[in-house]
This record gives structure tokens, sequence and C-alpha cells, in this order.
């Protein structure tokens, strides 16, 4: 039977920011910009930061990467007519999907989003909470996907189907992103990196 | 071809890798410290994966898909006239719809309007080079803008781009994601971009030049161009989905 080839990926370059965050290129196009703010005051769920830096093989950082998140709400639901998890409510003022672009000088991409709750998964088994990472740059050929978990859950981890999938012990670490509470804010700071020492456990879905 | 209807939390087809340039291409620089060296871990997909966000109409501007006039202040761009237009389906050959693409390129001179792009070419006052839009119920697109010039790049010293149009396109599922660049059939440039001939088959590279489409010119005004895109293909399976509970 005949199915079609996936049309082949190009890397976004060095001038993603134009056509996906025209605001840090430099100037003002769009009336409504998509970014890395995911709540609204209205919004169910811990607030939380997320912030990091995504690092090269030589170990120097990327000031021109653009990172997109995917997460469920608070209840561990996916915004998406596909998710049927019974008992579980779409929050109206949380889509789950933001974008974000390391600084041209420290490097550093943030997020201002909510915790999610844990999401079931195949065959009923509870995945851990976690957040969907999506890296394009200058580079990279073919867009990287990788999880970000949460060091606070580490019983929901130590369960988590995806990453008891990581034969490699060691590797898993890379998945977990550390808990900081700076003046009353709670950070997670998630560091990818994309390769050598350390190098970020990535998945083919 | 289409088959069966797949359920909104159907499992994708995996993706055939040998469709893709590798993580590593040593002729694109860039890519040698930028690629990780471990095999990527597959994984059986769950919601995380099948699911994916939503956009709506409302949130796209009435000339977000027109790049001549988006951006246009003083006069309109300078350059070649063109609609760009297509369909997004998937591997199947079911439409896409409502899917988010965006587009974003060079002026005609080769310029980009973006404060680290530093080429001699003269930046176009009346020009941007973003667009976006979502398909509609048969999975189709267009946006009008101008011709993007080719552009030298620290690669090799003498390395130039083909002229080329940047695509990010959201599908139904987050495994659709993809990010590609639209190249013109006929551009001699083709023939030795280290970027474009990362790719591994002569068949997947000819799916990225564009051609031109004379049934879709605008009469004394624009030429047109086709681009169709195919994202992962959306599986029916039977007996078989486990994606959000256990087999029944």
């Amino acid at each position: 039977m005949n199915v079609l080839r996936e049309t082949a990926s190009q890397t976004a370059g060095p001038y993603v920011h134009i056509g996906l965050a025209p605001q840090q290129a430099g100037f003002e196009i769009f009336g409504n910009n998509f970014g890395n703010v995911l709540v609204t005051p209205q919004t169910q769920g811990e607030r939380i930061r997320i912030e990091g830096t995504v690092i090269d093989g030589s170990g120097t950082l990327l000031r021109d990467v653009l990172v997109e998140i995917w997460q469920a709400n608070a209840q561990g639901k996916y915004n998406h007519p596909g998710d049927r998890q019974p008992g579980k409510a779409v929050d109206p003022t949380f889509r789950g999907w933001g974008r974000a672009c390391s600084d041209f000088d420290t490097g550093l991409y943030s997020f201002e989003t909510i915790k999610p709750g844990p999401v079931t998964g195949r065959d009923g088994r509870i995945m851990a909470p976690h957040v969907n990472f999506w890296i394009v740059a200058r580079g990279i050929n073919v867009g990287l996907n990788t999880r970000m978990y949460f060091s606070d859950e580490a019983q929901a981890n130590a369960a988590d189907p995806v990453i008891n999938l990581i034969e490699w012990e060691v590797r898993r670490k890379t998945l977990i992103a550390k808990r900081e509470d700076r003046a009353g804010k709670v950070v997670y700071r998630f560091d990818i990196r994309l390769q050598g020492d350390d190098e970020t456990v990535f998945f083919d879905i | 071809m289409f088959g069966r209807t797949p359920a909104a939390d159907a499992e994708f087809m995996m993706r055939d890798t040998t469709s893709h340039p590798p993580a590593y291409a040593p002729a694109y620089k860039t890519s040698v410290l930028r690629s990780p060296r471990n095999a990527l871990i597959s994984l059986q997909h769950s919601l995380s994966e099948v699911t994916a966000p939503v956009f709506g109409a409302s949130e796209l501007g009435p000339v977000d898909n027109d790049l001549i006039k988006s951006c246009a202040k003083s006069g309109l761009p300078v350059g070649e006239r063109l609609i760009v237009h297509g369909f997004v389906r998937d591997q199947f050959g079911r439409p896409v719809k409502n899917a988010l693409v965006e587009v974003w390129q060079a002026n005609a001179s080769g310029r980009y309007r973006h404060k680290k792009d530093q080429y001699i070419g003269a930046l176009d006052p009346n020009f941007g080079g973003c667009g976006r839009m979502l398909t509609d119920e048969n999975g189709h697109y267009f946006y009008r803008t101008i011709k993007p010039g080719p552009y030298p790049w620290r690669n090799r010293v003498n390395d130039w781009r083909p002229a080329h149009i940047h695509y990010a396109i959201s599908g139904e599922g987050w495994v659709q994601r993809l990010v590609t660049q639209m190249y013109f059939e006929g551009d001699p440039l083709i023939a030795t971009c280290p970027i474009l001939r990362s790719v591994p088959s002569d068949e997947q590279i000819r799916g990225l030049i564009a051609q031109q489409d004379p049934g879709a010119f605008v009469q004394l005004d624009s030429r047109a161009y086709r681009f169709d895109i195919v994202l992962r293909g959306h599986r029916a399976t039977l007996f078989e989905n486990h994606v959000q509970g256990a087999a029944e």
C-alpha cells in the first residue's frame, strides 16, 4: 500500500525569530503574538516559571534557539479533543502551549506556566507530571523532542513509563528539572545539552 | 488510500528517518556541535504525543497572510509579486484541517529584517518577511508575498543559500510538528546548497521545491507557486488503541 513520505525537515535557521517571534527579531507586525506566558489570572494551578539554557557540544550556550512546550493542565488534561480521560475538565483559560526564544545575550529561555497534573499513559499507566519540549535552531536539522519532569515528584518519576524506558539510568537525570524557591516564586531550572557529557535524552516520537 | 477515519486520539505513523537529514551533517558546519550523539529513545505514543495545541482564526489578523500588505508603510515592497499555495495532508493523503502554517523569508535583496542579520543587501522599509495562516477544510493554505533573494552565508566562504521560504507547521498532533524550507523550481543554487543537500534522497529534495503554477496566476499582477506539505500519517488502528487506557 502506498503511503506518502513526510516532507523533509530543514533547519529553522538563525532568523527563526522573524517568523515565530518577530518582536525578538526587532519589529512589530502581528496584533497578537504567540509567546512564553501560558497563564491568565484565572488559570487554575500552581504558578511556576520554567527557565534554562540550551548548550552545544563545546559547552557554549545557544543564543539563537527556539523552544516550544506543550503540557496538560493542573488536572492532567490536555486541551485537545483527543483527550477523553474521564473525570478531568479542560481549563478554558489554559491552552497549554507556549513558545520562547533564548535571550541573545544571556542564552536564557523561560516560560510562565502552571505545574501540570499527571496524565494517564498507555495501557492505563500513569505518567508523572511532565512538559513536552520541542527545540529548533540553526544547526538542528530535525526539531528535537524531549520531556521535562519535576524534581519534587521523585515517587511519580520512579514509576513513570517513559523514564523507565531509558535503559541507561545515569541519563534519566537529564530530564529532571530542579525546583528552586526564588523570593517566593517557584522556578524549575531545565538546561538542555545537545551533545557531550550529560547529553539530554531526546525522543523519537 | 484514506481508509477509516482515525480517532482524535489515534497514534501516528512512526517517523521514517530516511526522509530527513541526519542530525550530524558535517557539510552544514553548524550541525556538528548541535547534533546529539546518542540514539533517540523511541516512544510509543501517549496523549502527550497525539495531542497538540488548537488554534483559532480569531488569533490571526486579516493581513497576516499577505506579506505584501502587512508591513507596507510608505508604499509596496520591492520584488516579484507571488502567491504561494498548497495543501497540507498526512501520509495517507487526508487533509490536515486547521493546521497553523507560519512562514518567514528574506526580502528581494536577500536581507532579513532581523537585528542579527548584517548582510549588505538593503532592508526594504515596506517588507517585514513573516506571515501565518490556518489551513481550511481541505487542508489548503495560501499567502501573498514577494520572491526572496538568495544570499551568502558563513559556511564556506562562497556558499549562497538558494531563494527559500521557511515554514513551521503545527498539525493535529505534537508529533506532526515540522519545520522546513521551500525552494523555487529552476534555481541554480539548489544544486550546491549544503543545507538542502543534507536531505538524503533526490525524491525528498524534489518535495521541497515549489513548482510554478500558472493556473493560480493573477492576471497582470502576480505569479504563483504550489507547495504541498505532507505531515505524519494519522493511523486508524484496529483493536489496539491503548493510548489512554487498557485494551478492551
